[in-house]
């Protein structure tokens, strides 16, 4: 689909989307939000990106596939999971740092669950989506 | 005690499987990766049997949060012994599979779905709380439809399509069950329910419950009358797959049929009876399904259903001697019917079939195989003094103490078939000059060295396991009937996990 308005759209949609989506990730743990939403949100400013120019522009601005964001996000799940064990508690009890940053809050191993499903989202739509687009072309 | 130990085995799982799909298509570091996580797993498990073995019931609270609010993972000897036992098949498996699985398996990600089903099964064997037995379920079955549509052969997804729509029904069943329960007594807790259950009033509607859950576990262990889709899906997918199957994945069901049963609903005489019933008919399809078989493989798969039937009617019967021939069958059983899967597989790559009418000659060609091949079969025939023998006694003598006759009747019916099942087999495939030799394609003469060690190693070690379980007999009893006490005497399962 070649349209001028909707590539020019893209362009600025997709820093802003994604914006929006670390928005939605951070806000998670207490309001509406969190990892998978946030990532629904991020694969689909890439998706409208490869709406606009074409899959093969997106995959060069990903740089990497999107494969790999499955295992690195899963890892970052599994390890937050698994944090607690390394100081002698129950493993999946929740850590947290003891005074607020500001503006993002308060962290703990919630937040870096969050980004490990964050990525495997991503990981997992863009993958779908490529392929079957890749293979319809 | 609080022990972050007991899910060490899942967490081997699940890291292993991870790292797995980092390494995406490329398949010698996923094979490695494979066999050394097992072994972990495996030394993992030992670790966790003898510490519950020697002494107390172990527990963690997930995220620190108290039972009953919190999840809590439960190890006592019944969920350590078959952790256990689900690690050596599962070391024996990613041995057998890093050879006996396609390239193209692999490179579509066989071995990471493989390790997150071994987790489910050991999640599921660990958690003391019943919805999180139902996600382990699920990761369960859900890892088990890829393993079995991998590959996309047309026999596969027509076996696939009926395992799928069977096993969702099951689900369904247990989720309602759950919901049910929950309705009626507010927790999810086992050792809560087993506190609140008992007291509640309106039995009708706890007996509908639990028929609800003898439903669910009973699709997903085959039973009578829903046992149709084991045999038409498991001779589909490749022989690990199968082997993992067959061996573990329906005695999760006699697991959660054990664990639920024994814990939550004591049963009543309506539903012991019901379960011998079952029982009864379960060992007799199965039985006659195995006579007229002449695929190895649907023969072992109607083999599987017939002795589930045993195990069902060891908890029908609800004494300590019924019981425990019932948890000693379930030892005996996974080691056996994992192997007997792997020789299936290890006949296809000697003969490239699996009819027996085509196979043959094999006791020939092969002696030596053929002999360790020998003792799994008169293992499973139980044969004296193998690991089939023993458990056999126990189940009769609770029979007869409890004067239940039929089910005798039909244990030693079920014995003499899978005998003569077993003897056809022997006969056919391994004495039997084969038909026509030319059109023989033997796969396994031509492998290296090192990728022949890798589809006999897994055998002798389930074999030797087996073995084991035979010839030491004495240990083996005394861990079943220590189980079989913590069944019918659930007070420390309850104190351990309340901490009251």
């Amino acid at each position: 689909m070649k349209s001028t308005i909707l590539q020019t759209a893209s362009r600025y949609l997709l820093p802003i989307l994604l914006l929006f989506s670390f928005f939605l990730l951070l806000r998670g743990h207490y309001f509406p939000g969190g990892g998978f939403v946030g990532g629904l949100v991020a694969s689909i400013a890439f998706v409208l990106h490869s709406f606009a120019h074409g899959t093969n522009e997106t995959m060069k601005i990903l740089r990497y596939k999107p494969l790999s964001l499955i295992p690195i996000g899963l890892g970052i799940s599994a390890f937050s999971m698994f944090m607690p064990a390394i100081f002698g508690l129950p493993v999946m009890t929740g850590l947290w740092l003891e005074h607020p940053i500001p503006v993002i809050g308060m962290i703990g191993t919630a937040l870096l669950f969050d980004i490990g499903i964050y990525l495997v989202v991503i990981g997992v739509v863009l993958t779908i989506l490529f392929t079957i687009s890749l293979s319809s072309d | 005690m609080i022990d972050n130990q007991i899910i060490a085995t899942v967490l081997v799982h699940l890291f292993i499987a991870i790292l797995q799909l980092g390494f995406w298509r490329k398949t010698v570091p996923q094979r490695v990766l494979s066999i050394g996580g097992s072994f972990i797993s495996l030394i993992f498990a030992i670790k966790l049997f003898t510490k519950v073995f020697n002494g107390d019931i172990l527990i963690m609270h997930a995220a620190n949060w108290e039972a009953p609010f919190g999840i809590v993972f439960v190890a006592d000897l019944l969920s350590s012994t078959l952790v256990l036992l689900t690690a050596i098949a599962a070391l024996a498996v990613s041995i057998f599979s890093a050879t006996g699985i396609g390239r193209q398996r692999i490179l579509y990600g066989y071995f990471p779905i493989f390790h997150f089903l071994v987790m489910g099964l050991n999640g599921a064997f660990l958690t003391g709380d019943i919805f999180n037995l139902y996600v382990f379920f699920e990761v369960i079955i859900i890892s088990s439809f890829v393993l079995m549509t991998l590959g996309g052969r047309k026999a596969q997804l027509e076996g696939a399509v009926k395992y799928m729509a069977m096993n969702i029904l099951a689900s369904t069943f247990f989720l309602t069950g759950i919901g049910l329960l929950y309705g009626i007594s507010g927790s999810l807790n086992m050792a809560d329910l087993a506190l609140i259950v008992p007291k509640i009033e309106n039995r009708a509607i706890v007996d509908i419950t639990a028929t609800f859950f003898l439903i669910g576990f009973g699709i997903k262990s085959a039973i009578f009358p829903l046992y149709f889709w084991l045999p038409s899906s498991y001779h589909t997918p490749p022989s690990a797959v199968a082997a993992i199957f067959g061996g573990l994945l329906t005695k999760v069901g006699i697991y959660a049929l054990f664990r639920v049963f024994t814990l939550i609903f004591i049963p009543n005489e309506f539903i012991r009876d019901l379960l011998l019933v079952l029982s009864i008919l379960t060992i007799l399809t199965g039985a006659f399904g195995a006579l007229i078989k002449t695929n190895v493989r649907r023969l072992f798969s109607y083999l599987i259903v017939c002795h589930i039937g045993f195990m069902i009617g060891g908890l029908g019967m609800y004494s300590k001697l019924a019981i425990l021939g019932a948890v000693f069958y379930l030892i005996h059983d996974i080691m056996v019917k994992t192997n007997l899967f792997l020789i299936a597989g290890l006949i296809r790559q000697m003969r490239g079939s699996m009819d027996m009418k085509k196979l043959g000659g094999l006791y020939a060609e092969y002696p030596k195989i053929s002999l360790l091949i020998a003792i799994v079969l008169f293992s499973l025939a139980g044969i004296p003094p193998l690991s089939g023998f023993w458990p056999k006694i126990y189940l009769l003598q609770g029979a007869f103490e409890n004067a239940h006759y039929l089910y005798a009747g039909a244990l030693i019916l079920g014995s003499f078939i899978t005998l003569f099942v077993i003897a056809k087999f022997w006969s056919e495939v391994f004495w039997k000059k084969s038909p026509d030799p030319d059109t023989i394609e033997d796969k396994f003469k031509d492998l290296i060295g090192i990728r022949k060690i890798a589809l006999i190693l897994p055998i002798c070690i389930l074999a030797a396991s087996s073995l084991y379980i035979g010839l030491n007999a004495e240990i083996i009893i005394q861990v079943a009937d220590r189980i079989s006490s913590e069944m019918l005497n659930t007070t420390p399962y309850i104190q351990a996990v309340l901490g009251k």
